[in-house]
């Protein structure tokens, strides 16, 4: 996988970003999950969230995503102040969350999985019923356009590899109009060449002009994609950088608050 | 990556999904296996009167009644709950019917009407219970199996003055054309011409010896019918699967999982509520001990019919089938010499039988991974 990929379409100067927060704070009950957070994404770029656990990477994503609605602060969809009541709020603005292993049901066929909720309908009145010969025809050109090769789009999820299964529930959001993907932790159950399949099919999308907020702990997976980097620590940004300007190492620093991480690699003699 | 170029339906590449594989892949696979394997066996062991057309008969009357709490049962299973509580449910609504009858004096047509009602009522009951506590299904309804029990005691008792069974229904209902969808025969003209044909059996007086289907068969093919087509062709059908395969899953995809199961709920309470409407006007009386243990025989035709005690998966042909399993077991007994109790013992068999091969079977489904 080429660590080297187009960054951006320019599109950081002139439109405004397709997802912007300015300051927001969440706190539940006297419980502060996020302290001041700042970030944007753009059309055409990967915006890396990195933190470790605890850095408030889900409350934020779940603020996004409609689930939470922030205490404080601002939160811009291209441009304009949104306020979501609930996650169908923000999938009809355009932004389209994949959580990791929260998105596909096993048992289901990849095609039923593939319209689920937004099933294809034919008929009138009482006799309405799904368009299964378009929904069947669509998820496998979809599926084919990932690069997945079904033999069947009756056959069960189950089926697929867990890759496979994070790339069907992106081309699903992709396909149903999302302008921001959130992806939660797309990689962090996945082999090797799992990983570098998901990895490929976030570039792809990005080339859609497409904006993707990447969430991960891993800088590997983070830096192979990523356009910018939004470091989380502790309910707070501690870093925004871009790709030009921060190497891995720092951004691995970054992320685990430095200190501690510097010593132990020194005493196990590597890079952890 | 290169996007392949894809003209629509332009999968000359992809292979034809061998048969037994598609066939496999078929929730009612076991139960019809299992309905081949029972009429084998009572080909050779019962006597040939089982299959002749009045045979027949008689062992699907009581599979119909089983089979429509049992497709219910299905429906909710495959959502992911259990009702326990749809045999007590039985002898409720026959409660109510009976007394909006024979004591309100409702004509049949608002006592069906008001059955239904409040049968749905406590199924809407019994899922906000369930959705909103986070139980397990399985204990609320358990719960409810000896409220509505109870519930039909008392309440008979207070109807009648002291006994548990309501009786002299058969007058109320007799000419009404609403309630003869509900009990007795249909083609009977078709049946009797069938018979000066010489095409079916026929008494010595030249009267059918079966005057027609009974109308509860009738009810029960729709019922399995109509929710095939729902489970498979409907978008109500794929929230069913969702709902029961994965609830969180449902409902990030914009799957209103409370609504389903609630729905699901009253399906299955209402079906309970025609089993007892049928029962009802069949025998004139209601009484206390209706559906007593019907629950779980609904559940094992469920279970048998290909059903995962875990929710999304399943199918109501399936459940269709394992209802005449039941009732060709309980009735074909009786044309063997072989004591009848053994029922019993088969009835712990198959459900341990179709457990296991549908953990065999989902282990196929999903590759195992």
């Amino acid at each position: 996988m080429s660590a080297n990929t187009s960054t951006g379409n320019g599109s950081t100067n002139g439109a405004a970003p397709l997802i912007e927060v300015r300051d927001v704070e969440k706190h539940f009950g006297s419980v502060i999950a996020l302290a001041g957070v700042s970030m944007e994404v753009h059309a055409g770029e990967v915006m890396c969230l990195l933190g470790d656990n605890g850095a408030g990477k889900s409350t934020l994503i779940k603020t996004l995503a409609g689930v939470h609605k922030p205490t404080k602060g601002e939160f811009l969809v291209e441009g304009e102040p949104v306020d979501f009541n609930s996650p169908r709020d923000a999938l009809d603005q355009g932004i389209a969350t994949v959580y990791q292993d929260l998105a596909m049901i096993p048992l289901m066929s990849i095609t039923r999985n593939f319209f689920m909720g937004r099933e294809p309908r034919v008929g009138w009145g009482p006799f309405k019923r799904i368009d299964m010969k378009y929904a069947d025809r669509v998820a496998q050109e979809e599926m084919l356009r990932i690069g997945i090769d079904v033999r069947d789009p009756g056959q069960a999820v189950g089926t697929l590899s867990g890759g496979e299964r994070q790339c069907v529930a992106i081309a699903r959001a992709v396909f149903f109009g999302a302008k921001v993907l959130i992806l939660d932790e797309p990689t962090s159950a996945l082999g090797v060449r799992q990983t570098s399949m998901v990895l490929k099919y976030i570039n792809q999308v990005r080339q859609k002009g497409l904006g993707v907020i990447f969430i991960t702990h891993n800088v590997r997976h983070a830096f192979a994609v990523g356009d910018r980097f939004t470091v989380l620590n502790r309910g707070q940004t501690l870093g925004l950088k871009s790709k030009d300007e921060v190497s891995m190492d720092e951004l691995q620093n970054l992320m685990a608050g430095g200190q501690e991480l510097q010593e132990l690699s020194e005493e196990l003699g590597g890079t952890v | 990556m290169t996007t392949t170029t894809m003209t629509a339906g332009g999968d000359e590449r992809l292979k034809q999904t061998p048969f037994i594989t598609r066939l496999m892949r078929r929730p009612e696979l076991g139960a019809l296996a299992g309905l081949i394997l029972i009429i084998i066996f009572f080909s050779f062991a019962a006597s040939g009167k089982m299959f002749s057309l009045a045979g027949v008969v008689t062992f699907m009357s009581p599979a119909s009644q089983l089979g429509i709490l049992a497709i219910g049962a299905a429906l909710l299973m495959i959502g992911g709950e259990f009702d326990l509580s749809v045999g007590s449910m039985v002898a409720f609504s026959g409660l109510i019917f009976g007394v909006a009858l024979a004591v309100v004096g409702l004509p049949p047509i608002l006592a069906i009407i008001a059955t239904l009602i409040v049968a749905a009522a406590f199924g809407a009951l019994n899922g906000q219970i369930v959705l909103k506590t986070g139980l397990p299904s399985f204990i609320v309804t358990l719960a409810f199996l000896f409220i509505l029990r109870g519930m039909t005691l008392v309440g008979l008792k207070w109807a009648t003055g002291g006994s548990t069974q309501l009786r002299g229904i058969k007058d109320l209902i007799e000419g009404d054309p609403i309630a003869g969808l509900f009990r007795g025969d249909a083609f009977t003209g078709l049946f009797a011409w069938m018979a000066e044909q010489g095409w079916i059996e026929t008494f010595k007086s030249g009267k059918p010896k079966v005057e027609g289907i009974p109308v509860e068969v009738l009810w029960f093919l729709a019922i399995a019918a109509l929710a095939t087509w729902v489970l498979l062709r409907t978008r109500v059908g794929n929230w069913i699967f969702a709902s029961g395969g994965d609830a969180g899953a449902a409902r990030n995809s914009g799957v209103p999982v409370n609504r389903v199961k609630t729905a699901l709920f009253m399906t299955t309470a209402c079906c309970a509520a025609l089993v007892a409407i049928l029962t009802v006007l069949d025998a004139g009386s209601t009484d206390a001990r209706r559906g007593f243990q019907k629950e779980f025989e609904a559940i094992i035709a469920a279970v048998i019919g290909g059903c995962l005690l875990t929710g999304g998966y399943g199918s109501a042909v399936g459940a269709f089938f394992g209802a005449v399993i039941f009732g060709m077991v309980a009735i074909g007994l009786t044309y063997t010499n072989i004591d009848q109790d053994w029922y019993l013992v088969f009835l712990g068999m198959m459900l341990l039988g179709a457990v296991l091969f549908n953990n065999v079977i989902r282990r196929r489904v999903t590759g195992e991974r």
